[in-house]
């Protein structure tokens, strides 16, 4: 099997000095949920960030090794960014609308694709609402303002707004954060759907979500990777010490 | 003395100071209304002065401003938003731009008499401008750059990051990002730093002297290149170059740039209200 991303030796510093990774490597397959998880200031949303290319947008940083998307380098300076921006998107922790309507953000990344076809964006915003479990919610009321929106819907929205790309990788920066347990089942249950047609990382709200959802997981701590490998490896039979203490609750 | 009466103090000194500030702007406002109200009507505004200016209107002065603000609008508008944009969105913080920055404050604190006298030098005579509407819109224009270039990118600067993040990562270009989701809502910002600079421009002086302001024209401009009145240059000189002219007609005059002046505040004030009740964020 080959990897959808490979992470090669990759190292990123901030521009006040703070190593935020160090000698990262990991591989991703193709249509399985990925779950990237550890304690606070891991450095877990700055590999995501660094996936999908906005740690680009930040001032004075340094970055080493590579990251391999389908086999080519993301970094390299003659791909590009927007396009790999819509293959790999992303759903941050805190759910930002965009001002305007629930539908302009739906269409938002469509139309700067530059689709103008009406009916396709239609047909997508639709699809798309349902996959985030959030359709039967808005389908009356897409021509009001997202920031009208629960937390909850916001969450689901943005997750909307990324699936409506159609990208081929979704990094999901701890997608239920704020929701309340049957809208964190909600998402959780659609993302089980969704990883038959994309390939998702996510950074957990907790170990218990972590465990639940995972395929395979990494633990990392302080910017460094401690073990990956399977759900069951991970989470039931952890080798590193750090990891068993983290999963069962001793640490962090 | 009791916190309650040192609280009870200060409120009262806070109270005169801004009565203190606000006060010689009402009692002006209101002794040129006063003053000027009975002579400024239609036939004021529409004819041209005669008799030596001792009698007559403002008509050539109050359009001279109106083209003259215009002017200064085309010149002064795109370069401004366009510099203000790339200093936000696309310089970085290194030397080169903080030099930029700190030589844009700079230039809004010159005297408006130097703007005129570098106008002078290099738009009527270098460039060979002569005395113009050009000239005299260029130079006005120059003048109104920094202050507008300021309020332009600090509007720009206060519109959330996250969502140029947002649309960068839904694969938005860096432009498309900033057109759609920046220049909307950094646009009362804009335009209020815009109306402003242009109120500003509209009432100054110094800069028109010595590139376009004419004494007395008995023709209306004809062309840019062609010189013209203009009100606050008018008030100038009906106010001490014009012997046994009568008070009422300089004080309606002055009555009249006044308003204008004013209802640029007014106007920006309202657009900034209510851009900022529609907003969202
Ligand atoms: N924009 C930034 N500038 C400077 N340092 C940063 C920045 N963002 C993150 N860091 C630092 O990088 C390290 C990793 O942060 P990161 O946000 O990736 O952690 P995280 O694992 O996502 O944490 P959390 O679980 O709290 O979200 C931290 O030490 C943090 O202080
Ligand atoms: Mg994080």
């Amino acid at each position: 099997m080959t990897a959808k991303l490979s992470i090669r030796d990759l190292s990123f510093t901030y521009a006040d000095g703070a190593q935020a990774l160090q000698h990262i490597n990991m591989e991703i397959f193709a249509n399985e949920l990925f779950v990237l998880f550890g304690p606070s200031r891991a450095g877990k949303t700055t590999l995501l960030r660094l996936i999908n290319r906005l740690a680009d947008l930040l001032d004075g940083v340094q970055r080493s090794g590579e990251i391999l998307f389908n086999d080519q380098d993301v970094y390299n300076p003659n791909l590009d960014v927007t396009y790999l921006r819509r293959r790999i998107g992303m759903v941050f922790a805190v759910p930002t609308p965009l001002p305007g309507s629930i539908y302009a953000n739906l269409a938002y990344g469509l139309e700067m694709a530059g689709i103008k076809d009406r009916r396709i964006i239609d047909e997508r915003v639709e699809r798309s609402l349902r996959q985030a479990a959030l359709w039967d919610e808005v389908k009356d009321r897409l021509q009001d303002s997202a920031f009208a929106l629960s937390g909850g819907q916001k969450q689901r929205m943005c997750l909307a707004r990324s699936l409506v790309l159609e990208p081929d990788v979704i990094l999901l920066d701890n997608p239920t954060s704020g929701l309340d347990p049957i809208s964190t089942a909600l998402v959780e249950e659609s993302l089980f759907e969704l990883k038959q047609q994309y390939t998702i990382i996510m950074v957990p709200h907790s170990v218990q979500q972590a465990s639940r959802v995972a395929d395979r997981a990494a633990f990392l701590l302080n910017g460094e990777v401690v073990e990956i490998g399977s759900q069951q490896r991970i989470f039931i039979h952890p080798r590193d010490k750090r990891t068993e203490d983290y999963v069962t609750g001793r640490f962090g | 003395m009791s916190r309650q009466q040192t609280q009870v103090l200060a409120t009262w000194l806070i109270s005169i100071t801004a009565v203190v500030v606000i006060l010689p702007i009402v009692l002006v406002v209101f002794y040129v209304v006063a003053k000027g109200i009975g002579t400024v009507n239609w036939q004021f505004l529409s004819q041209p002065p005669s008799n030596g200016m001792t009698e007559g209107g403002i008509f050539p002065a109050l359009l001279g401003t109106v083209i003259l603000t215009l002017g200064t609008a085309v010149a002064a508008i795109p370069l401004a938003v366009g510099a203000a944009i790339y200093l936000a969105e696309y310089a970085g913080d290194n030397r080169a731009t903080r030099a930029i920055r700190l030589a844009i404050v700079n230039l809004a604190g010159i005297p408006s008499i130097v703007y005129g006298l570098f106008g002078l030098g290099m738009f009527v005579l270098f460039l060979n401008f002569g005395t113009s509407i050009l000239a005299g819109a260029l130079t006005l224009g120059l003048m109104t750059l920094p202050v507008v270039i300021s309020t332009a990118e600090e509007a720009i600067l206060a519109v959330p990051q996250e969502f140029r993040v947002v649309s960068l990562s839904l694969g938005a270009s860096r432009w498309q990002t900033i057109r759609h989701q920046v220049l909307p809502h950094a646009l009362p910002g804009i335009i209020t730093g815009i109306i402003l600079g242009l109120g500003r421009a509209a009432g100054e002086t110094a800069p028109i002297l010595f590139t376009v302001a004419a004494f007395y024209l008995p023709e209306l401009p004809k062309s840019i290149f062609d010189q013209t009145m203009a009100l606050p240059y008018h008030l100038y000189v009906i106010s001490t170059q014009v012997p046994g002219m009568p008070l009422s007609i300089q004080y309606g005059t002055a009555l009249v740039l006044l308003i204008i002046v004013l209802s640029f505040t007014l106007v920006a004030t309202v657009i900034r209200t209510v851009m900022r009740r529609r907003r969202q964020w």
